[in-house]
Order: C-alpha cells, then sequence, then structure tokens
C-alpha cells in the first residue's frame, strides 16, 4: 500500500520535473540580440548597375546582315558595371564595397545585404552609391540626421523610381 | 565510439533503474521513447487542427487571431495552443534521448543503417516544422525567427533576391511569402509522418503507443503545464525595431543566436559537417558483417514460426518451390537480416535429440549453428564436475557478464538469446548434462536483438511457441536478465541456485532415509 502510494509520488515527480524543463527552456533564458543603449542599421538594396559600354549604332552592313525579323539600330552589351555603395554615420566610413552584378553574364542586378549595429542617439547618416563606369563621383549620395532610439532598426534601400536612397 | 556507447549505456541504465522505482516496468518512460515520440506527434497534430481553424493566415491579421485564441479562448484554443508548443518541446526531448539510446544500445549499425538515417531525415524536418511554427505567430519572436533563418539561407545565395529583404521595413512583408510558410509549417509535418512510417520499416511490431497509463500521465502533465504557464506571444512583430528582450525556445531555437554572429564558414560548414557526419555514424566504423540466416528446405515444413518471431522482417514467406506437400516456406532477405538466430530458435526442427543424425535446423545462422550449439553444450558439459553443475546460456551482446567458467558452472554462448530453442535446455537436462540450466539475456526491455528476451520469456513460460517441454520443472530452469548489475546477479543468482540444489539433495537423502526406515519397521 505504502509502497504504491510511494509509486505514484514518486511519478508526479518524474512529470512535474519534465513538465518543468520543458516549461521553462520554452522560453527562458532570455536573449538580447542588441544591448538596450544600442540601434540598428540594415543596408539592402538590389540595384542594375549601367551597362558597361554605351550603346553603340549598328552600321547599315551590319543591319543589313541581320535576319528580317531581329533587325534594330542599336546593340547593347548585356554585361553592367559593379555598383559601389558606402555608409557613413556621423563621418565614419562603416562600409564601402563594391558589389559585383549578379548572374553568369554579369547582366543582374548587385545586391547587398549588411546590417551595422550603433549607439542609440543622433547620429548623421550619409550613403553613397555610384552606378556608373569610371572613376569619377558618386552617383547618389543623401545624408540625414537621425536620432535613433533604443533598439530602433533603420532601414535604408535604393530605388532609382524614388530617386535614389531612401529610409524606413 | 566503444568509450561513447560505453558511457551512453552506463547513463541510460542508471536513468533507467531510478525511473523503475517508480514506473511499472512497461511504463518506463525510456523504454517508450519511440513511441512517445509518436504520442507527442499526435497531440501536435490535433492540437494544430483545432488552431488552424481560428488562425488567420495573412500576415496583417495572423498575430490578431493568436492573441484572441490565447485570451479569449484560453480555456480551449488557448490550452490548444500551450499543447501545441509543448508538445513540440516533448518531441524533442524524446527524439534525442531516443537517438542516443539507440547509438547507446548499438542499435544503429549494420542493417539498422536504415533506421538511423531515416531517423536523421526526421531531426531535419522536426526542425522545419518548429522553426516555421514559431514563424507563424507573427510576434516579436517570429520576426527574430523570420529574420536570422532567411539572413542564414541567403549566405547560400541561392535565391536570386535576398529573401531576409522581405522582412526589411515594415512595409515590405509580404503576404505571399507569409502564406508560403502556412503552407510549409503544414506540409513538412505531413511529410514527416511518411517518414517515420519509413523509419520503422525494417522493424517488425514496432512500439508505436506507449502503454496507456504512461500516455496518461504524460498527457495530464502537458495539460496541467498549458494551463499552470500557458504559451503567450510576445508582443506584435514591429520590424522598424530589434526586438528587445526575446523568450526563446531552446528546444527548436538554441543555434540561432550563433547563425546570427557566427562566419558562413562556420554556420553552414558545421552544419554540412555536422550533416554528413550524422548520417555517416552507421558505418564509423561499419560492423562486421555475420552471416544471414539461411534457409534449409529439407528441413522445413512451412510453419511460419520463425517468419513470426524474426524481429526485421528479414522474413518472407512464399508459395513453396521444392514439390514438398506443404504451403509455404520461407526466404530471407540478407540485407535485412541482422543475423540474430531467433528464427533458428524457434523452429521446431531446431532438435538437438537427434543423435547420431546431423543436426540441421529448418532455418539457421551458418557461422553459428545448431549443430555448433549442440557441439558446444556437450563440450562445456565435459568439463562439469559434481552433483551441483549448473550450464548458463548466456547472449553474446551480455557476454563479458555472463561468462563463468569453473568446475561446477559453464557458459555455452548463443548469438541472442532468442536463438536458444526450448529443446536445447530439455536436452541438457534429460541427458544429465546439467542440475539446472540459466538462461541469460541483456536487460528485459533493452534486447539488443529487440524481442529476444520476450520471446524467450514467452517459450519458457509456455505461451509462446515453441514451448519448453513440461517435464522440465521450473526449479530446474533459471532465468536472469542483466543489465548494469547483471555480473553481481548472476552470482547471486549461483549462490542460490547451489544452495538450492544442496538442500534438495538433503531433502532428498532425508526422504530415503524415511522411507528405508519405514520399509525396515515394516520389516520388523
Ligand atoms: C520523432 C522522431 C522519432 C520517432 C517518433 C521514432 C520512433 C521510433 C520507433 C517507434 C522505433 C521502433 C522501436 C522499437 O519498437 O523497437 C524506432 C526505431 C529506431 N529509431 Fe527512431 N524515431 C524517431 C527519431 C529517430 C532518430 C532521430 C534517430 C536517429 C538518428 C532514430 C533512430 C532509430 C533507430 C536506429 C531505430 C532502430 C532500433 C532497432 O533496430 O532496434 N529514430 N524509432
Ligand atoms: S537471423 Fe534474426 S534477423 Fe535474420 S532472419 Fe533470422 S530472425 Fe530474422
Ligand atoms: S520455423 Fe522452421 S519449419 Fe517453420 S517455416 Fe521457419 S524454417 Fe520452416
Amino acid at each position: 500500500m505504502l509502497r504504491a502510494a510511494m509509486q505514484w509520488v514518486g511519478q508526479v515527480i518524474v512529470y512535474v520535473i519534465l513538465c518543468a524543463g520543458v516549461g521553462a527552456l520554452a522560453s527562458w533564458p532570455h536573449y538580447q540580440q542588441i544591448e538596450p543603449n544600442q540601434a540598428q542599421i540594415k543596408l539592402s538594396l538590389a540595384h542594375s548597375g549601367q551597362r558597361s559600354k554605351k550603346c553603340r549604332r549598328l552600321t547599315p552592313q551590319e543591319i543589313a546582315k541581320m535576319p528580317a525579323n531581329e533587325r534594330r539600330p542599336n546593340t547593347c552589351a548585356r554585361q553592367r558595371v559593379a555598383v559601389r555603395i558606402q555608409l557613413l554615420v556621423d563621418g565614419n566610413q562603416l562600409y564601402d564595397a563594391v558589389v559585383e552584378p549578379a548572374g553568369l553574364s554579369r547582366d543582374g542586378p548587385a545586391r547587398i545585404y549588411e546590417k551595422f549595429v550603433v549607439s542609440a542617439c543622433n547620429h548623421s547618416v550619409t550613403v553613397r552609391l555610384k552606378d556608373t563606369p569610371g572613376l569619377g563621383d558618386f552617383d547618389y549620395e543623401t545624408t540625414k540626421q537621425v536620432a535613433f532610439a533604443p533598439y530602433q532598426s533603420l532601414a535604408i534601400d535604393f530605388s532609382t523610381d524614388k530617386g535614389g536612397f531612401v529610409f524606413f | 565510439m566503444t568509450a561513447v556507447r560505453s558511457i551512453l549505456c552506463f547513463f541510460f541504465d542508471v536513468l533507467e533503474s531510478s525511473l523503475a522505482r517508480f514506473f511499472p516496468a512497461q511504463w518506463n518512460p525510456l523504454l517508450n521513447l519511440g513511441a512517445l515520440g509518436f504520442f507527442f506527434y499526435w497531440i501536435i497534430a490535433v492540437s494544430g487542427v483545432y488552431l488552424f481553424i481560428f488562425f488567420d493566415t495573412g500576415v496583417q491579421d495572423a498575430y490578431a487571431s493568436v492573441e484572441y485564441m490565447t485570451n479569449d479562448q484560453w480555456y480551449a484554443a488557448g490550452v490548444m495552443r500551450s499543447l501545441h508548443r509543448y508538445a513540440s518541446d516533448g518531441l524533442v526531448v524524446v527524439m534525442f534521448l531516443h537517438l542516443l539510446r539507440q547509438f547507446g544500445l548499438d542499435h544503429y549499425r549494420g542493417v539498422r543503417w536504415f533506421s538511423w538515417v531515416t531517423g536523421v531525415v526526421i531531426i531535419g524536418m522536426v526542425y522545419v516544422s518548429g522553426i516555421t511554427g514559431y514563424w507563424l505567430v507573427w510576434d516579436r519572436l517570429a520576426q527574430y525567427v523570420a529574420i536570422v533563418s532567411t539572413e542564414w539561407l541567403d549566405r547560400l545565395s541561392l535565391f536570386g533576391e535576398p529573401i531576409a529583404r522581405n522582412f526589411l521595413h515594415p512595409g515590405a512583408i509580404e503576404d505571399r511569402f507569409f502564406t508560403l510558410m502556412v503552407f510549409i509549417h503544414i506540409a513538412v509535418p505531413l511529410i514527416l509522418l511518411i517518414f517515420l512510417w519509413i523509419h520503422l520499416q525494417r522493424v517488425t511490431r514496432p512500439r508505436i503507443n506507449p502503454p496507456r497509463g504512461l500516455a496518461a500521465g504524460v498527457f495530464a502533465s502537458m495539460l496541467v503545464l498549458s494551463l499552470v504557464h500557458p504559451a503567450v506571444s510576445q508582443g506584435p512583430a514591429n520590424l522598424a525595431q530589434v526586438p528587445e528582450s526575446l523568450g526563446l525556445d531552446w528546444f527548436y531555437l538554441p543555434l540561432f543566436p550563433l547563425l546570427e554572429r557566427m562566419p558562413t564558414a562556420v554556420t553552414w560548414g558545421g552544419a554540412a559537417i555536422l550533416t554528413l557526419l550524422f548520417v555517416a555514424i552507421p558505418w564509423l566504423p561499419p560492423m562486421c558483417r555475420l552471416q544471414p540466416a539461411t534457409v534449409d528446405l529439407d528441413n522445413c515444413n512451412g510453419c511460419i514460426r520463425c517468419f513470426n518471431d524474426c524481429p526485421y522482417d528479414a522474413i518472407t514467406m512464399v508459395e513453396r518451390t521444392d514439390g514438398l506437400p506443404f504451403e509455404r516456406q520461407p526466404i530471407v532477405d540478407p540485407s535485412l537480416c541482422t543475423s540474430c538466430g531467433i528464427c533458428a530458435g524457434s523452429c521446431p526442427t531446431s532438435m538437438p535429440f537427434r543423435v547420431g543424425s546431423k543436426l540441421s535446423a529448418g532455418i539457421d545462422l551458418p557461422d553459428a549453428s545448431m549443430a555448433e550449439l549442440r557441439t558446444s553444450l556437450h563440450a562445456a558439459a565435459a568439463h562439469l564436475k559434481g552433483d551441483r553443475r549448473v550450464i548458463i546460456f548466456g547472449c553474446e551482446p551480455c557476454l563479458p557478464q555472463l561468462l563463468v567458467t569453473n568446475e561446477t558452472v559453464a557458459t555455452v554462448p548463443v548469438r541472442c538469446i532468442g536463438q536458444l530453442p526450448p529443446a536445447f535446455i530439455d536436452y541438457a537436462l534429460t541427458k544429465g548434462f546439467a542440475d539446472c540450466i540459466v538462461v541469460a539475456g541483456c536487460a528485459e526491455n533493452s534486447c539488443y536483438y529487440r524481442f529476444g528476451v520476450q520471446w524467450t520469456n514467452g517459450r519458457l513460460g509456455r505461451t509462446r511457441d515453441p514451448y519448453l517441454r513440461k517435464r522440465v520443472s521450473d526449479d530446474q530452469v533459471r532465468v536472469i536478465w542483466a543489465g548494469r548489475h547483471g555480473r553481481r546477479n548472476l552470482q547471486h543468482l549461483l549462490l542460490k541456485i547451489d544452495a538450492d540444489l544442496e538442500e534438495q539433495k538433503n531433502r532428498k537423502a532425508r526422504k530415503n532415509d524415511r522411507v528405508v526406515a519405514e520399509r525396515s519397521k515394516s520389516h520388523a
């Protein structure tokens, strides 16, 4: 009798241990991705650089050689130039990369997805992009003063339709 | 590997015997890990179907629908949600314990590679199911899970556009992508069920249902946990913020903080190496192949006992091909046969009494045949002296614990205790080779060849063919199932047998004296 009772009690204890373990580890200990005094910048874009060679007018002879249904006035190389992107926070360069176009024939967009942790306070955020051939200046540049709240996640995307960098 | 296995074996042995103090033998959770896995799966499936009725599959409304279930309908959908979560965690716990136990018991090599490798696929599916499940709540944990997992997948650059861009800012997320996750969360568990079925293809009579008492206990405790500590969401997802402090489910997401921080070479390289290693474990090192069972049709009457007893589905009964007047004959698939010899133990033609003629069973192991067993029995008996002689039939996997040789005790090894036909016990006793027989095998519920112990118990208890003959009395056959204390228990048993035989002898002598005395009295 006593033995049977002890068995039941023992079983209950085993189940309690199992439940306590499962219940606890299902959501504890807590995990912090970033510190409370930090914020995050996500810089991500998919943008096609310009074609690496300018389109060229075809000569009348060249046009004549083409099959009738494929005749057109210009020929364009498919390759695009690599895109250079820079991110500066308060003048400090956090990111500077030349991103190659995607695709075997290098005709796709250049894509990046980068994250940066910054302190949660006022920052001047500058992003620059160059998508043309040659060594000249950046084609796009945006600077914004951002008052970062703790845990804020600032996303920066790029869209030529929207005139360049977009801050979210 | 052997050292790791021994440590695990010891660990499970200690845990199992501790649990045995509280649970009836059949209810011991450690002996029902696979079955508990199935039980948790069914809890998850039923609660999942209920949740799906109230769940809104659009990303905008998913969170609100889960909140409704948790708060407004806490007594039904809320409990279902908690059961769904905690049973999923329970599944991970029993799955890994089951894996470790199979590994510790060396149940994963040789022809058993199949169960192991399908098991590895199952681990992947369980994780995909769990992780996508967390995604659906669309709270801040879901946001974290979605972002870390997509960022990790993106590191392989398989998808044109990084899929993590779906979560760049609050306006980026699309319903389409979210619906895909809902679909994956339903489809993968269904495929998992198919894989569980495949997982069991090479074992006969798998235990997929835990005993009622254990199932009731587990379910009741999950229910209590769900009521006392319900699963809740962690605030609505907000892609404009990094989640503050997160309550991670450490059963499903323990590697997420690493995925986030470690370089690609470590995370993807590690994942690839770990997967390969896991798949390759049955061949590290490979098991030396014992010869599979072979059938000798001249000695087979098609009784199907071998087919009934084979633990690995290696025997099929087919139409007779040799013209003998029997309906069927067995054939053995060598790629499924573990060479346990249980079939030979069940074959009615494994008859040691056939003196003179060659002992040839209908089904037998070429490298550990019935004829050899009889020869080793003769050899063992030849060395024994006195009138308290004991022969131990001991199974090979536990032989180190069971091997005893001295003037009065000899051990005859068998591949598995299920390989021992009961007729051999009868033979050894009636031929006067020993005064007592000990039948010794693996720990009762951890038989290396799954059913050796169970079938032997049935044969000796005369409830399973082939029966031990009635003329063998109970005190002439002792049974011992080794375990952690196998050696010690065997020593105790041998001492007890010795004392019993001594006592029997004295009793017989006293009886003789009495008879003689009575006779002489009546003469007088
Ligand atoms: C949800 C997960 C799983 C469930 C529900 C499950 C269930 C089962 C069941 C019911 C058995 C039959 C046991 C018996 O009756 O003797 C079994 C056997 C087996 N399982 Fe699993 N299993 C799971 C995962 C795994 C994993 C992850 C592995 C290893 C990677 C694994 C390895 C094995 C092996 C090797 C056997 C064969 C044992 C033998 O041949 O004696 N299983 N499993
Ligand atoms: S030796 Fe074992 S696995 Fe092989 S056929 Fe006989 S019973 Fe089945
Ligand atoms: S147990 Fe023996 S006699 Fe019966 S079918 Fe199998 S091999 Fe034939």
